[in-house]
């Protein structure tokens, strides 16, 4: 199989807490267009991973690329500036599990607030940018709407709208269905495979095993801040090499995504 | 034993009060716009995370905030001359004090308002990509002002009422213009309670005014 050209590299990424070591020499890449599927126990440091990339956090030593623009870390590399790494991160859009939408702000505005604050674009720009967008994602109806009138399955599309307005190289989504009904869940599910469908790159980090399976391309099972396993998604689902995964794995009942 | 009020000879120093009146209202609002600038600088020094300036700033903030107004104020009159080497006007030695007590509380009431933002909000923002700048603009500022509202209009009606302490290194506010009245005319009982009066009618209204913002924010 010929390696394909890799959207996000991430290169021997460490990360600690005070004495804690959270991350540990985390490698991995995501081709272009590819799903990848983080999985493991709580704790084991998969936010803090995904916080990294987006650089939420710094890590310690270590690099990540996106689409062939470069952030080293560690004692060689120079400090970088607010400017630098605000360009960096706004060419990744992430999604959390509280949806963090902003509240003062409504929906519209808040699908505004990226291309008109970050970007710099005219209000009129940013509306055009905007609308298209809540409609896409069900939400035209609620443009006006403050976020708190919203239920949390609607606050996480809004928020997958802002995110998209940016017009981001990559998504990252953090338990993006943690804080939702079941009801709920499978249509934030359905939006984020259809981005998958339309060739977005995507780091997700996720409970729902049936979902990892059957749409990432590849799962990473981390524990303890190390990569256990990863490999193609339905085989580290079914049938895991680690002893690790697979007594992870035993806690999920798993259904047809 | 009854005492006879008699308001008449007061009304003839009505001038008198005024420049009193003018000085108290102009060290208020000098003392809070000096005051939250320095405040705001004071709260940006303690969150910037470089200790180099947390640790001075937090200090300010301590001493300023557990010591006496009157206590800085004699102070800074009396013995921060003698600390510096040259001499403080009553007027510069008063603003100075004033301002920086304020600030001491200004600071905090800034600190909770921006502690008050939720994570994620931070988070959000800065995954969008804003700068510092921006994100403080756009998201946070307008979120924590909301907060922070009602407790610094309450800090601004202690401001005023802090500024009578000045009379004490010869300011000429409303409690020192009253004093030369209450020598003139042997009325004390009618000087004070007319002060009284005049300090209840500029801060009843504010203090209505900041529970309308509390009741607002919590309906
Ligand atoms: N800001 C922080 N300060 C100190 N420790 C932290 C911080 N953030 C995370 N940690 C610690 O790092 C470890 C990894 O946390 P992380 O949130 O990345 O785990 P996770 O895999 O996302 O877990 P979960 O499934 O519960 O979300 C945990 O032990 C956590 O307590
Ligand atoms: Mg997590």
């Amino acid at each position: 199989m010929a390696r394909e050209p890799l959207m996000i590299d991430i290169v021997n990424l460490s990360k600690r807490f005070g004495r804690r070591d959270v991350l540990h020499d985390i490698s991995l890449g995501v081709p272009r267009g590819r799903v990848l599927a983080l999985i493991g126990p709580s704790g084991s440091g998969k936010s803090t991973l995904l916080r990294c990339v987006n650089l939420l956090e710094t890590p310690d030593s270590g690099s990540i690329t996106i689409d062939g623009s470069t952030m080293r870390f560690g004692a060689t590399a120079s400090r970088h500036r607010a400017k630098a790494m605000a360009a960096f991160r706004a060419e990744a859009g992430m999604v959390f599990q509280s949806f963090n939408l902003f509240p003062h702000m409504t929906v519209l505005e808040n699908v505004m607030s990226g291309p008109r604050f970050v970007r710099g674009r005219s209000h009129d720009d940013a509306e055009r940018i905007a609308r298209p967008l809540l409609e896409r994602m069900g939400m035209d109806s609620f443009a006006d709407a403050l976020p708190d009138r919203l239920s949390g399955g609607q606050k996480q599309r809004v928020a997958i709208a802002r995110s998209l307005a940016m017009e981001p190289k990559v998504m990252l989504f953090d338990e993006a269905t943690s804080a939702l009904d079941p009801q709920r869940v499978a249509e934030i599910l359905s939006v984020m495979r259809d981005l998958a469908q339309a060739g977005m790159t995507q780091i997700v980090v996720t409970h729902e095993m049936s979902y990892a399976r059957d749409v990432a391309d590849t799962v990473v099972f981390m524990a303890d801040g190390h990569i256990v396993e990863s490999g193609p998604a339905r085989q580290v689902i079914e049938d895991p090499r680690e002893e690790r995964t697979r007594t992870f794995l035993r806690h999920f009942h798993m259904g047809k995504a | 034993m009854t005492y006879k009020w008699d308001f008449g000879p007061i009304l003839q120093y009505w001038s008198i009060f005024r420049i009193g009146l003018e000085y108290t209202l102009g060290f208020t609002v000098a003392s809070a716009v000096v005051g939250m600038a320095v405040g705001l600088l004071l709260t940006l020094a303690r969150r910037s995370g470089w200790k180099i300036l947390s640790i001075p700033a937090g200090a300010v903030v301590e001493i300023f905030r557990c010591t006496p107004a009157l206590v800085q104020l004699v102070w800074c009159y009396y013995a921060l001359p003698v600390v510096l080497g040259l001499s403080l006007a009553p007027a510069t030695a008063a603003l100075l004090a004033l301002s920086l007590y304020g600030a001491a509380f200004y600071s905090e009431i800034f600190r909770a308002g921006l502690d008050s933002i939720d994570r994620g909000q931070w988070d959000a923002a800065a995954a969008l990509g804003m700068t510092p700048v921006t994100m403080m603009r756009r998201v946070i500022a307008p979120q924590a002002l909301r907060r922070m509202t009602a407790p610094l209009v309450s800090q601004v009606v202690l401001q005023l009422k802090n500024t009578s302490l000045i009379s004490v290194v010869t300011v000429p506010d409303l409690v020192y213009q009253g004093q030369m009245v209450a020598s003139a005319t042997y009325k004390p009982l009618e000087v004070y309670t007319t002060i009284a009066v005049i300090y209840f009618l500029i801060l009843f209204p504010l203090t209505q005014g900041a529970r309308l913002l509390e009741r607002r924010r919590h309906g």
